[in-house]
């Protein structure tokens, strides 16, 4: 906080409180709990940011036909491009021609909650409510064997599900890069 | 004879083709031209029409695309902001800067939501950066390259830039990061609300929140009215339409940082927050679509980069890398922006083989393409940065060899 420090001494202000304390500037206004809680929707692999609510595959079967399958295709095969497979490509990570999609590849079913809350369905982004959100994540994952018939999930079960691939990243970030 | 001209004048402005004998006084000194005050945001000539971005090919969603920045027919090292190449997830959203804010909140002292005009209140910089999308030539599988690519389909997720805003660090220190940050998510306010997590070093280091671009307010497709500018980092990144950031102690495994933008490695793991363009360079002329290139003398010029920082050395090879020589850097040289080389060379008209090969303040230098498909394998898709090369064949045709 170069500036900070230089504004103060020009000001005569400087303290030992404020060299151990970096001062602010007043900018901006204090963000309300309210407008945090509005903009808050991102979900953490533990869990965190899931809100409350609950969805079956029963009910994701049903929401993906309407809403999803157009572009996804029906029960997620047949996508109208390759890039919008949903499924399969499971043993094929290792493989010269390796298919990535939620079942084979994502680590994280958290993950999948949270994009399709925010981006989903692509024509109506953040139109689901939560509890259309779980049943279709639900649905997705039964689609890719991941969650048997009949499961509901919400902000306990969801966390707790392991996905196949969930070991299969490294991280390569260097700090200081 | 005077008349007569003007005569010539007015018939070949009205049916174009015709044209004037050499010897005639130019048409376009026998009139007045346009008013000064005509186009007041100017465009370029109508005869450079051709100099325009482009997809690679018919987008099956043009909201959730990319369009590439013609390298070929660009000078020094600047992109021109109506050329700068665009990868968006959800298309430009028309964002009204008098409503858009910026939250800063999760682990802080002081969560905070700023206004365009709150955040201008800090101090400014300006930085000359490049902006490289982590699929630029993508040149794993060779099934993936088309032999008629021209440089701006090879290396056109590739653009430069003055960005000016204010320091990210310096906005942290007004929210106050409390102990064990490690992670911020940065959210954009388009359709995708696309989020990434960024490392609390590289927001504390040289992170900008920009909101111009070459001197003038970003353009909307390129996050107007504030964008996320990470120097070096791969383009996905660096999130447009900022509208969020929220600490956290551990990264938030979004979507583009776990189903995309991770690099799948031959023994079925992958890597992941792999976020620097590494040293790379590229011949952007003689290049392919040009014309053919003339016996004699031939300029090689070219665009060399590193998210490591400066640039220190470009070679050039013609003969297919058996001789390099060193080509001349133009100043300036700057740490993560694009630097131009350039190499007299005289062709003699026989076929050639043109390659460049870049080094960095790190010493890192740019690989071959053999080793880096070695090290990396097919399924591999993003920060491909080998060596590229350029054939001319005898009668000067210039292609793309993989
Ligand atoms: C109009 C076509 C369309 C519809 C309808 C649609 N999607 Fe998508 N979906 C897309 C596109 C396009 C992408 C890729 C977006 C991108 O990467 O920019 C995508 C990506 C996804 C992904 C990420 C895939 C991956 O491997 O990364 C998931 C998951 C997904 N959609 C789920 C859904 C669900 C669930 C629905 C219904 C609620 C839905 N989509 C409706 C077009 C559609």
């Amino acid at each position: 906080m170069r500036y900070s420090v230089a504004l103060l001494l020009g000001f005569g202000l400087m303290t030992s409180a404020a060299a151990a304390d970096p001062p602010h500037q007043g900018f901006g206004r204090p963000a309300t709990p309210q407008e945090i809680a509005a903009a808050d929707i991102d979900v953490r692999a533990d869990g965190a940011g899931l809100p409350p609510g609950n969805g079956s595959v029963a009910q994701g079967e049903a929401l993906f036909a309407s809403t999803c399958a157009a572009c996804h295709g029906e029960r997620g095969q047949k996508p109208i491009i390759p890039a919008l497979r949903l499924t399969g490509g499971r043993g094929t990570l290792a493989t010269p021609n390796a298919v990535q999609t939620v079942g084979s590849y994502w680590p994280y079913a958290t993950t999948l909650f949270d994009y399709i809350r925010r981006a989903m369905p692509f024509p109506a982004p953040q139109s689901l409510s939560p509890d259309q959100v779980y049943a279709v994540t639900a649905y997705v994952l039964r689609l890719n064997d991941i969650v048997p018939d009949g499961t509901v999930l919400d902000a306990d079960s969801l966390p707790k599900i392991r996905m196949p691939n969930r070991d299969g990243f490294v991280d390569s970030y260097k700090p200081g890069h | 004879m005077r008349r007569g001209s003007i005569a010539l004048a007015a018939a070949t402005v009205a049916t174009g083709p015709a044209r004037a004998a050499e010897t005639d006084v130019p048409p376009w000194m026998l009139e007045q031209g346009t008013p000064v005050d005509e186009l007041p945001y100017g465009s370029p000539s109508p005869f450079e029409k051709s100099v325009v971005r482009r997809p690679h090919e018919t987008l099956p969603f043009p909201t959730s695309a990319s369009v590439l920045t013609p390298l070929q027919d660009l000078e020094g090292i600047i992109t021109p902001n109506g050329l700068h190449y665009i990868r968006s997830h959800a298309g430009t959203p028309a964002i009204d800067p008098a409503q858009h804010r910026l939250l800063v909140h999760g682990m802080v002292d002081r969560p905070l939501s700023f206004g365009m005009d709150d955040l201008a209140r800090f101090p400014s910089i300006s930085r000359l950066h490049f902006l490289e999308c982590s699929g630029n030539t993508s040149f794993y599988k060779a099934s993936l390259i088309k032999p008629n690519w021209n440089v701006q389909d090879t290396h056109g997720l590739l653009s430069c830039a003055e960005w000016t805003g204010v320091r990210l660090a310096d906005v942290l220190a007004e929210v106050g990061v409390k102990p064990g940050v490690k992670w911020i998510l940065a959210e954009g306010a388009d359709a995708a609300a696309m989020t990434r997590s960024v490392p609390i070093e590289k927001a504390q280091d040289d992170a900008i929140l920009a909101y111009a671009q070459n001197g003038e307010r970003l353009r909307p497709e390129q996050g107007y009215p504030l964008r996320l500018f990470l120097p070096g980092y791969e383009g996905n990144i660096n999130i447009k339409w900022l509208r969020r950031l929220k600490l956290g102690d551990q990264p938030f495994e979004t979507r583009e940082e776990t189903s995309k933008y991770t690099d799948l490695l031959t023994d079925g793991i992958a890597r992941q927050f792999n976020f620097v363009m590494e040293v790379k360079s590229v011949i952007t002329r003689p290049s392919p679509g040009r014309g053919p290139a003339q016996p004699g003398f031939c300029e090689v010029t070219g665009l060399a980069w590193s998210g490591n920082g400066r640039i220190t050395r470009v070679e050039v090879s013609t003969d297919g890398g058996a001789k390099w020589g060193n080509a001349s850097l133009q100043e300036p040289i700057l740490s993560k922006c694009l630097t131009r080389f350039r190499l007299p060379w005289t062709w003699n008209g026989g076929p050639a083989t043109l390659k460049s090969r870049a080094t960095d303040e790190t010493g890192m230098v740019q690989p071959t393409r053999e080793s880096q498909l070695a090290e990396r394998g097919p399924n591999f898709y993003y920060h491909y940065n080998a060596i590229h090369t350029w054939q001319i064949a005898p009668g000067g045709e210039v292609k793309l060899a993989v």
